[in-house]
């Protein structure tokens, strides 16, 4: 791509991502979420790998990353939601931690860590996605 | 409330039935996002600001996808001629339009014979609603009924997502592993 967007991508990039973890973060409070803000996080990857291309990212020595962190926060996500059936309480997805006061960043118990899971998750998968058509094109060419 | 969001299907049909003739990929590409958009705005409308997020990153991404995959190709679609069975394609799409018109005429005359919308019982949409905050601590009450009461369907929204993956790498790969 051109030098003027590689100047906006670099200013604009760290914005989006700040964006959406304050999305997934406070996805308890306000509008948004797990799935919303993974979105946004892979919308960052993505602008950033349209801009400065495959080559100097080196995507290719990378491309491992997304599928570990995907598989690891699923993981996390099942392993939160069954931690609660050792606890006594005999149910899957019980959200067993404290709750604390309606409207606090620290709060609702369970729901801002399964977020999170969600979201790494939900950004990790469609980065994947893109990373393997962009890789597997390469191998194509080769 | 109604107009804006009629105006908006208006456009959306328009801009599905042009990606449906155009003659140029890209232009059929970019015709379809016209229908994403509008779908984010009608969500604005209708008040799901949640939806409305995931909607645009998504339409987006998807749209820069499509887009990087028709200026790989030819952009032109090939005239094909029709094989066989032509008489049972056109008594089909007859077929389909005689019945999509049944039901459009039945929603036309459906308001006087059925109860205001939200009239029904709604048990349990009011209690989640009275009961979502204090229930599960979470103040946006969509978040508390995805991860609390429907923790269910997250994890297998989550799975779906990642068995999509699986198979993308799976079809994708062209060398095997040794």
């Amino acid at each position: 791509m051109s030098e003027i967007v590689k100047t906006v991508t670099k200013i604009i990039v760290g914005v989006i991502f700040i964006y959406g973890l304050y999305i997934i973060v406070h996805g308890h409070l306000t509008p948004g979420g797990g799935f919303a803000g993974g979105a946004v996080l892979a919308g960052a990857f993505v602008l950033l790998v349209l801009a400065y291309g495959s080559p100097e990212t080196k995507l290719k020595s990378q491309k491992e990353y997304p599928a570990i962190f995907e598989s690891l926060s699923l993981l996390a996500f099942l392993v939160l939601a069954s931690i609660g059936i050792g606890l006594g309480i005999k149910v899957f997805f019980n959200n067993y931690l404290p709750k604390g006061i309606v409207g606090d960043l620290v709060s609702a118990g369970n729901i801002p860590l399964y977020n999170m899971a969600i979201g790494i998750e939900v950004a990790a998968a469609m980065f994947a996605i893109i990373l393997a058509l962009i890789i597997y094109k390469e191998e194509a060419r080769e | 409330m109604e107009t804006p969001i009629s105006i908006l299907l208006g456009f959306m049909i328009i801009g599905a039935i042009y990606s449906l003739s155009a003659r140029d990929l890209l232009s059929a590409v970019i015709s379809v996002g016209i229908v994403g958009y509008s779908l984010v705005i009608c969500f604005l409308l209708l008040k799901a600001p949640d939806l409305a997020i995931v909607q645009i990153v998504v339409e987006t991404i998807t749209l820069v996808i499509m887009i990087a995959v028709v200026l790989d190709s030819t952009r032109i679609i090939r005239p094909q001629k029709a094989k066989g069975f032509v008489y049972f394609r056109y008594a089909l799409s007859l077929a389909v339009i005689v019945i999509f018109a049944g039901v459009l005429l039945y929603m036309w005359s459906a308001p006087d014979l059925l109860q205001v919308f939200g009239d029904h019982t709604t048990r349990m949409s009011t209690a989640y609603i009275e009961n979502a905050a204090n229930a599960t601590g979470s103040a946006n009450l969509v978040t508390g009924v995805l991860f609390d009461f429907r923790g269910y369907d997250t994890l297998g929204e989550a799975t779906v997502l990642f068995t999509a993956v699986v198979g993308v790498v799976t079809i994708l790969r062209l060398k095997g592993k040794k």
